[in-house]
């Protein structure tokens, strides 16, 4: 029974995600073929990445081809804000046994944004974020393959289905505001990535805003822990 | 072909790398640093407010339509998820709005 339950509660969470992965990911497949990328090489992608930024960015660095040092560079730049979710779970996965290096991999935005948050009460915590990360990754490959074989015959405009993104990220944002936890982190959070965009444009910011809402929290660390 | 296969390698290490690093670095039967688990606490609301921010970076608020279906469409999201305090209906319901305001209203 609680078995089915786990199932449930993990499929119900990764729900929002699949809609937002389904079409970043025929996106992917789209340009992956127009690069002249088939099916392998896509699937060969969402599997062993598992990282939409990267990934969109990557079909450049393949069809260039860039060099190996520009390539780990460029990764290494997209995805150093990864380090930081995972400094911020390495207490929440203590536990997590056979299921830890998975749930590493499968860190990204939207698995992070739903695992970071509470687990539902019924479910068993370890099997749900499993199934959560799982779940996640299957729409994410599932959707670059059907980018690639049937990105031109899809019958309506999906103009704005992306937004699904952002509306996970607004969802959890109010969610956790309304529960009162950790408002200051919140508002740290949207100002100074407010002020790096300004200052420093929409390709370098990511990084020190990290950097610096990090600085920020870590100000009078002690009394807040206490609490 | 070979070269295409090697750089997929390396864009899939380089990211198993930084997500890796942090557990690595502080694995062990040792007690997780309090630093640490502060961070734990406090960084995952100042991550999700910073990808909205990002989500929303390209959204041009000096040309017409100003920005107007994102806004409406956040704003939304906000109530509903305080109103009914259910994420999924929240992110359906602002997705559906935003791609009605773009496809029907502001196009």
């Amino acid at each position: 029974m609680e078995k089915n339950k786990t199932i449930k509660r993990a499929f119900i969470a990764s729900l929002p995600v699949l809609a937002g992965y389904m079409v970043l990911g025929i996106g992917f497949g789209i340009m992956m073929r127009d690069k002249g990328f088939g099916v392998l090489w896509t699937a060969a992608m969402s599997l062993s990445i598992f990282s939409g930024t990267l990934q969109y960015v990557g079909v450049g660095l393949l069809a260039a081809p860039a060099t190996m040092i520009q390539t780990a560079i460029t990764s290494l730049i997209v995805n150093a804000r990864y380090m930081f979710y995972s400094i911020s779970m390495v207490k929440k996965y203590k536990g997590t046994g056979k299921y830890k290096p998975f749930l590493i991999f499968g860190l990204t935005d939207e698995t992070y944004t739903i695992l970071s948050g509470e687990t539902p009460k019924d479910a068993n915590e370890n099997k749900y974020r499993f199934l959560v990360t799982t779940f996640n990754h299957i729409y994410w490959i599932i959707g670059g393959i059907t980018g690639n074989l049937l990105g031109q015959i899809i019958p309506f405009s999906t103009r704005g289905i992306d937004f699904s993104m952002t509306a996970i990220f607004i969802a959890s944002f109010t969610e956790e505001w309304i529960k009162k936890n950790n408002r200051k982190g919140a508002i740290i959070g949207v100002v100074t990535t407010l002020v790096c965009l300004l200052l420093f444009g929409e390709k370098w910011f990511l990084i020190p805003s990290m950097l610096i809402m990090t600085l920020l929290l870590s100000i009078k660390p002690k009394r807040e822990a206490a609490k | 072909m070979k070269t295409e296969a090697i750089l997929i390698i390396i864009m899939a290490g380089v990211t198993a790398l930084l997500r890796f690093l942090p557990f690595l670095f502080f694995s062990g039967k040792r007690e997780t640093p309090k630093y640490i688990v502060y961070l734990g606490e406090v960084l995952p609301q100042a991550i999700i407010g910073m990808l909205i921010v990002y989500c929303l970076r390209l959204t041009d608020f000096t040309t017409k339509p100003f920005g107007l279906p994102e806004i409406i469409a956040v704003v939304f999201v906000v109530v509903l998820q305080a109103v009914k305090r259910n994420s999924l209906l929240s992110v359906l319901g602002g997705t559906a709005v935003y791609m009605l305001l773009l496809q029907l209203v502001f196009k």
